[in-house]
């Protein structure tokens, strides 16, 4: 069954979230994929920067969030000198982490380790690991 | 006196931000004013009806109009005064749709306040306007073209057939323009060659056509009726009667450059013949890379001529002429893709634009192939177009047919060639397109959804590397292609610079020429008797671009059938009353339109070109220029200055051919900006004078503006220079009087600078704000002695 996208108010308050942090008009990005096509980290992406920009405006906030392709962006900004409508999409992804790291979602939950290794852990590193996988 | 008002509230575009009732309610009790009305749409019918019967039942005697910009809707109620037997000048506009509901939407109780305000204004003046008629021109029947493509070509043969005297000016040695170039035309294939050559072989036949090739416009002057045009026009060398086109002064011509004409993929000698259907069908001499115009540097050519045809001692000539009407179809040109780096043209051999494949097609049928281009294919579209990156971001609407139509040619030539059409949209907008767009997938040719993003060369094979995101498939492409084809835009006409200074016309945004009216006006310009034709308004194909010609040649003869025209009579005038005969004016009219007679100034009217810059100049009040008296522009100010209450006020003088026609662009274009400023409307800047400036200040404006044309554009070069003297006179004054001079400046400006002009009015807003109100004692001194003030004493 081919999947459906639920054009809501909450995906819409999505779209108006990442534009106001980004600063960039997302709905005005005609999908040409000139960025997908310029991307020097495309082949280690699993969603092309063009695609990001439409779940975007479709308010597809689960599937962003759980993306790759937001954290592997090097800012070159090779999109951003090629985009025709003069979009800047290293803000865009940059938008999206933030969203993604105000989650503040812990993935490692102290209380289920297992005691053996809270024993043997320097807290160093347990401090370090609670730091890595926030987010 | 019995003023009837009306406010309008245009279908909303009004009503939505200004509250009408509070407008209405604010009117009641002017003194004059027989009754005020609103209706939803006042330039319908039915709106028009309504003032037409209340000027008959009421015996109204002058009526003022809230509504839209007079440079709208003015003419609609002029020709409605006339029909109820008015004067047209009775009749005065409050712009406020341009000038509040659409700047100042972010705020409608200022909007609504401003509205108030500005009819206030509009009845102020209209007050004071009097029953004058409007006064005419003659016109003749002859017509320049600038441009032989087949716009101008299209135009010349139409006007020509109506009877009309036209010239036909071409920069190039050839007519035929971009067309002559093209194999065939979408969607019907025809021949574009075989089409166009019969057309441009009636032009020189056609005995109301004087055609003007390798001529260039050097000089513009005058107006509609009674335009000067300077030619220059360079010598080809070669006597187009005698030649006979046979070639052999060619094959002698040791010099071999590129041919543009064949896109740079074939070459051509120093003498050439410019296209197989070239007219005036004769070998031309270009002088850039010939040897020299001298038997002794080579002179091969002549010696080898059996028709005698050569002569070296011509020389550029210039030839003067006098018009009635302009027609402007200096067409396009093609974006360089060599300013997108990123596709390698110009650098990687096999990447080629959209019109060296159209010589290659051309060639092939031919059987003389300029360039093999082998089986796989691919065109990008959009290169030049669409793409704020370089400041084109508008569609060039042909490049999506053009690139279907080379596909269909190539699979038709070889069936088993394999084409791709790399495209963000398909734009197949036009009769019979969509269908072609069809014919093109049923042949085979492959569409994939995506800009290329950059091509790379192989360096051992040269074959070209796309690289491209498939956006419907979500998926990378990095393929290997014999041929990429660019599919570039199109863009103005190199001369179109220089041609819009001379005839003093504005461009849009997009640097193409500017039309009257986007809607009812597309070939019209703002300069009456100037018309357009074809891509120098904008991209079009080749049907949109012969329609357009035809109907600027159709605009064209509807206004010299007249054989008269009508203007607004503005123009200076004389109170004997008043003037002591100094002659102060005489000298300072740039266009010796005063003279004395007798003991008093007199205007010559046919010279007066309404500019005001002599009234300056009267010591005695005795100069005044009707439609902008010194009494209404006074009325004008003291509205908008006095009573203003706690807020700061700045008054704008813009001139009628640019500063207010950017108003009006910019309520268009709906950008806000502060809404305590004031628009009057002046024929020029240099019709404000030192003492209005003066009044001004005195009745409570805390700063004033004066925006006004560019000289080299403007109809009035001296005013510029004008407006400066008097400013500089008035900066002194406030000096003196210990008031701070930012408060008053001037400026020119440009009809498409938008942010500035808000920009401006903003600045001077807070400047205002920031300098405060001018203090009651020092206002009441500025009309102190003014007259020594200004003319220093001299005249006294």
């Amino acid at each position: 069954m081919s999947k459906m996208i639920d054009l809501s108010k909450e995906a819409d308050e999505f779209l108006k979230k990442i534009e106001e942090l980004s600063g960039e008009k997302i709905t005005s990005c005609i999908q040409c994929g000139i960025c997908s096509g310029s991307c020097p980290m495309i082949n280690e992406m699993d969603l092309t920067p063009a695609q990001i920009m439409l779940m975007t405006l479709l308010g597809q906030k689960e599937e962003l969030l759980k993306s790759k392709s937001i954290w592997i962006c090097a800012s070159c900004y090779t999109c951003t000198v090629r985009c025709p409508r003069e979009l800047d999409l290293s803000k865009v992804a940059e938008a999206l982490r933030q969203v993604k790291l105000r989650l503040s979602i812990d993935r490692i939950d102290i209380n289920k380790m297992d005691k053996a290794d809270l024993e043997e852990l320097p807290p160093i590193a347990l401090v370090s690991a609670f730091r890595k996988f926030t987010g | 006196m019995r003023i009837g008002v009306y406010v309008c509230h245009c279908g909303g575009n009004i009503s939505e931000v200004v509250n009408i009732d509070e407008v209405l309610n604010s009117l009641k009790n002017e003194h004059d004013v027989a009754f005020v009305k609103d209706h939803e749409h006042l330039c319908s019918k039915e709106g028009q009806e309504i003032i037409f019967n209340d000027i008959q039942e009421y015996k109204l005697d002058k009526i003022t109009i809230a509504a839209c910009s007079p440079q709208f809707q003015g003419p609609t109620f002029k020709t409605l005064m006339e029909r109820a037997g008015l004067s047209p000048y009775l009749m005065e506009m409050a712009n406020i749709r341009e000038q509040s509901a659409w700047v100042h939407y972010d705020d409608h109780k200022k909007a609504t306040d401003k509205a108030k305000e500005l009819t206030k204004m509009a009845i102020a003046k209209v007050r004071y306007n009097e029953p004058l008629s409007k006064y005419s021109i003659d016109i003749g029947k002859r017509t320049l073209i600038i441009g032989a493509g087949i716009a101008g070509i299209q135009a010349a043969l139409d006007l020509a057939d109506s009877g009309i005297k036209v010239y036909l000016v071409e920069k190039d040695p050839s007519i035929g323009g971009h067309m002559a170039q093209l194999s065939r035309t979408f969607p019907t294939e025809d021949c574009s060659a075989c089409i166009l050559s019969p057309k441009m072989a009636d032009v020189p036949e056609n005995p109301n056509i004087e055609l003007l090739t390798y001529g260039e416009i050097k000089d513009v002057s005058g107006y509609l009726g009674n335009f000067h045009i300077t030619v220059n026009r360079k010598p080809t060398y070669v006597d187009a009667e005698k030649c006979t086109a046979c070639g052999d002064c060619a094959d002698v011509c040791p010099v071999e450059l590129l041919n543009e004409y064949d896109g740079n993929l074939a070459t051509r000698k120093a003498i050439y013949l410019p296209t197989k259907i070239a007219v005036p069908h004769s070998y031309v001499l270009d002088t850039e890379h010939c040897l020299g115009l001298n038997p002794l540097a080579c002179g091969k050519c002549q010696e080898v001529c059996k028709a005698d045809a050569i002569n070296y001692d011509l020389y550029e000539e210039e030839i003067e002429f006098d018009v009635d009407t302009i027609i402007v179809a200096t067409g396009f040109e093609l974006f360089d893709a060599k300013e997108k780096p990123e596709y390698g043209f110009g650098k990687f051999k096999n990447v080629i634009d959209g019109m060296q494949m159209e010589r290659i097609i051309v060639s092939s049928a031919e059987g003389n192939p300029l360039k093999d281009i082998g089986k796989k294919i691919a065109y990008i579209q959009c290169i030049g177009s669409r793409d704020k990156q370089i400041g084109r971001p508008y569609c060039s609407r042909i490049c999506c047919m053009y690139a279907i139509k080379q596909a269909n040619l190539l699979k038709k030539g070889m069936p088993d060639r394999d084409i791709y059409i790399f495209y963000i949209d398909i734009r197949a907008f036009g009769k019979g397109f969509e269908e072609y767009y069809n014919t093109a997938q049923e042949n085979g040719v492959k569409f994939i959804r995506g800009k290329v993003a950059e091509l790379m060369e192989n360096p051992d094979t040269g074959k070209i590397i796309v690289k491209a995101e498939d956006t419907l498939n979500r998926q990378m492409i990095e393929t290997e292609f014999d041929t990429v084809v660019l599919s570039v835009g199109i863009g103005p006409s190199k001369t179109t610079e220089n041609i819009s200074n001379m005839l003093k016309l504005a461009r849009s945004s997009d640097g193409f020429l500017q039309e009257a009216h986007p809607k009812f006006k597309p070939v019209d310009t703002l300069v009456p008797g100037i018309f357009l034709a074809g891509t120098i308004q904008g991209p079009k194909d080749i049907p949109d671009t012969v329609s357009q010609a035809s109907g600027s040649a159709a605009r064209a003869i509807r206004l010299m059938n007249q054989g008269e025209y009508f203007f607004d009579p503005l123009l200076a005038f004389v109170d004997e009353e008043k003037c002591d005969g100094c002659g102060l004016c005489v000298d300072h009219c740039p266009y010796n339109a005063i003279s004395m007679a007798g003991k008093t100034a007199e205007v010559n009217t046919a010279f007066c070109s309404g500019c005001g810059s002599c009234i300056s100049y009267c010591p005695k009040d005795a100069l005044d220029l009707h439609l902008y008296t010194n009494k209404q522009l006074l009325e004008q100010i003291k509205e908008a200055v006095i009573n203003k209450g706690d807020e700061p006020r700045v008054l704008v003088f813009a001139d009628d051919m640019t500063a207010y026609r950017l108003a009006d662009n910019v309520g268009n274009a709906k950008g806000i900006y502060s809404p305590y400023s004031r628009i009057i409307k002046v024929p020029s800047s240099c019709r404000v004078t030192p003492k209005l400036l003066l009044q001004a200040f005195h009745y409570g404006a805390d700063s004033v503006l004066i925006l006004g044309t560019e000289t080299k554009s403007s109809p009035y070069p001296h005013c510029q220079e004008e407006i400066e003297r008097s400013v500089k006179i008035v900066h002194n004054i406030l000096k003196e009087n210990e008031i701070s001079d930012k408060r008053l400046f001037n400026t020119t400006i440009v009809t498409v600078m938008i942010k500035k002009f808000s920009g401006i009015i903003n600045t001077y807003t807070d400047l205002a704000k920031t300098l405060g109100p001018i203090p009651l004692e020092k206002r009441e001194k500025l009309l102190k002695d003014l007259g020594k003030k200004i003319f220093g004493g001299s005249h006294e």
